[in-house]
């Protein structure tokens, strides 16, 4: 398969005062679509700023980020922004749903961006919810749901506007065992579908899923392995049954 | 994002801290209902005053005599009569734009029946009535016949008529006048208070030369056509400063006054008098709003303190808007819209409060309220400038967040 994430030599330094802090140094990737990769590494080793970079969040120092065939390196302020939009599903540790809006309103948010009109926004929004299991909770506030359920409006918001990847900030740290189980099991069943997935995680119970494991330390890769993922949705249903 | 999302969001967000919001928009309520007010009570003053000048009558010079000497103590003007009848009828004849009404001033007691007032009494010619714009609404002005002959008939000033009469009609009743026996032959129509204050209503008007022989009684012979005051009309259309001057050189010439020498009368334009009056009445309005409309940029100050705040506490919100694709400008408009908001309905909301307490006003204090539209969208077109004027900063503080900080921000 094509590569749709390539960095080559991907730098970032960080001027804190007098000091620079070289957050990474040299990183070089590939990330073919339909892959499912999990980055891996202790906190301060570089991983965050490379998802970071990886979302267009912020640009890198130095080095090439070819995203979907485009540079995005020297890209202005709004370009990013829309290729945020357009290819990139973020989701979060702490799922940053917006309180006081309903489920379907934060799952059809990044529509708003994209110019898409109220009706179709709805209607895409509403088929989100129901492909991970929430068509009945649509008016629902963050609030009335439980941790794994924002979790998974989040999930419907990173795949509301098509995007060609989901990139995961430890998508599981703040949900229970079970929650985070069920969380991997929707992120597989994705990827299945052919969904580019890039997670970040410190828990290799977590890693352990993913079909490609990154591992970073002081800021360049130190381990690229694939892996052989478990099946999430099957430790699911072993549990069950002792329960 | 369209202007109609962007209100959603921005009427979604106040509705997040009502109180919060409504304490805020307080500032612009207050703000703009006080400068709702203060224009309306100010134009009502204005409006007053305008109205004064027209019950003064428009162009309008006022001569009156000059000032005696008598042994180095000088006495002030009307206090020796240099002019005459002779002098008014001159100037209406050489100066076809001027209508001169000559008037001999006093004051007596009158007395009908058991009532008794004290007044002022004119003694006039019909061009009075003219010069001055005095209306009857009952009975009929003087007749020639009545000026030749030194007729024993007046027109009374409607204070008079109240004091006097009550309620009965004044009309053919005979009142006395220093013992003189006077017909009050009509009534004139009600002018109200003067600029000064004065009650322009309570007067006796009659024929000069009844005033001067049987109740004034201008005592030497020299004095017999002199008058107190010459009330000079000028034609519309005239110029006020070139017929003053007219007036001025027509009688030095006629008094033989060489030049150099003082004017041995004085000469005023009421016109001017009153339109200094109206520009101070409103000098003062225009203060009383621009005062108001400090508490406008008070207002202004906490919308911007409360979106700053709102901004800070709504980073996270902002990161990951910005995450899912908002650009720079989505993200001001929205914090943007959410100011001006919050301004405008302030604004409305004090048009509200602005009218009603206005008429309240007009209504419990009896001053007179002017409200016109045009200060009404004045004051909102102000409100929403501010909105945007103290929503930008904010707002562009907002829009240049950093997303991955705002992301990380606890």
């Amino acid at each position: 398969m094509q590569p749709i994430i390539r960095c080559r030599e991907l730098g970032k330094v960080y001027r804190m005062g007098d000091n620079r802090i070289q957050a990474l140094a040299g990183v070089s990737v590939e990330i073919a679509a339909g892959d499912f990769v999990a980055v891996m590494g202790p906190s301060g080793s570089g991983k965050s700023t490379f998802m970071n970079l990886l979302g267009c969040l912020d640009r890198p120092s130095s080095g090439e980020y070819v995203l979907a065939g485009r540079a995005v390196a020297e890209l202005p302020d709004d370009e990013l922004a829309a290729l945020r939009n357009r290819y990139i599903g973020f989701v979060f540790q702490s799922f940053n749903l917006l309180a006081r809006t309903s489920a379907l309103d934060n799952v059809a948010l990044p529509l708003v961006y994209a110019g898409v009109p109220a009706k179709e926004r709805r209607e895409r929004a509403e088929a989100m919810l129901e492909q991970v299991g929430l068509a009945g909770r649509a008016a629902h506030h963050p609030a009335q749901l439980s941790g794994g359920q924002q979790q998974r409006v989040a999930i419907a918001r990173a795949l509301v506007t098509r995007p060609i990847i989901i990139l995961a900030d430890e998508p599981t740290g703040a949900l229970d065992s079970r929650t985070s189980l069920e969380i991997m099991a929707l992120l597989q069943r994705l990827n299945r579908g052919s969904m580019t997935i890039v997670l970040v995680t410190h828990e290799p119970e977590v890693a352990c899923f993913a079909r490609r494991v990154l591992r970073f330390r002081d800021g360049h890769i130190a381990g690229d392995q694939i892996n052989t993922p478990e099946d999430a949705a099957r430790l699911l249903e072993a549990e069950k049954v002792p329960a | 994002m369209n202007l109609g999302a962007l209100l959603k969001v921005a009427l979604r967000a106040l509705a997040v801290n009502k109180l919060r919001s409504a304490l805020t928009m307080l500032g612009i309520i207050i703000g703009v209902g006080a400068v709702i007010v203060m224009i309306a009570v100010g134009a009502g003053a204005q409006a007053r005053v305008e109205e004064q000048i027209r019950s003064l009558g428009s162009n309008l010079l006022l001569v009156i005599s000059g000032a005696t000497t008598a042994g180095g103590v000088r006495l002030g003007f009307g206090s020796n009569l240099t002019l005459s009848e002779d002098d008014a009828t001159t100037l209406s004849r050489e100066l076809p734009e001027v209508t001169a009404a000559p008037a001999l001033r006093g004051s007596a007691q009158v007395v009908w029946g058991n009532q008794n007032w004290s007044t002022v009494i004119f003694g006039i010619t019909p061009e009075y009535l003219e010069v001055r714009q005095w209306e009857l609404v009952a009975g009929r002005s003087f007749e020639p016949a009545d000026m030749a002959g030194a007729a024993k008939v007046c027109l009374i000033g409607a204070t008079v008529a109240k004091q006097l009469f009550g309620g009965a009609d004044p009309l053919d009743q005979v009142i006395r006048i220093r013992r003189v026996p006077f017909t009050v032959i009509g009534v004139l129509d009600t002018k109200g208070q003067s600029m000064m204050g004065t009650d322009q209503d309570d007067l006796v008007l009659m024929p000069l030369h009844t005033a001067r022989k049987r109740v004034l009684g201008v005592g030497t012979l020299a004095k017999q056509r002199s008058v107190g005051t010459i009330w000079i009309k000028v034609r519309d259309g005239y110029d006020m400063k070139a017929a003053e001057d007219q007036v001025r050189r027509l009688l030095r010439q006629r008094h033989r006054l060489q030049p150099g020498q003082d004017d041995d009368f004085s000469l005023r334009n009421l016109a001017e008098v009153a339109a200094a009056q109206e520009a101070s009445s409103r000098v003062l309005a225009m203060l009383l709003a621009a005062v108001a409309s400090v508490s406008l940029v008070v207002g202004g100050i906490g919308i911007m303190n409360i979106m700053l705040v709102s901004v800070t506490e709504r980073t996270r919100e902002i990161g990951l808007r910005m995450a899912v694709g908002a650009r720079m400008r989505d993200i001001l408009g929205q914090f943007l819209v959410e100011a001006v908001t919050l301004s405008l309905i302030g604004g409305l909301v004090g048009v509200a409060l602005g009218v009603g307490s206005a008429f309240a006003i007009g209504q419990f204090a009896g001053w007179r309220i002017e409200l016109d539209l045009e200060a009404v969208a004045l004051a909102v077109a102000f409100a929403f400038a501010i909105g945007v004027f103290f929503g930008f900063y904010p707002a562009r503080k907002a829009a240049r967040l950093n997303p991955v900080e705002a992301l990380r921000f606890e």
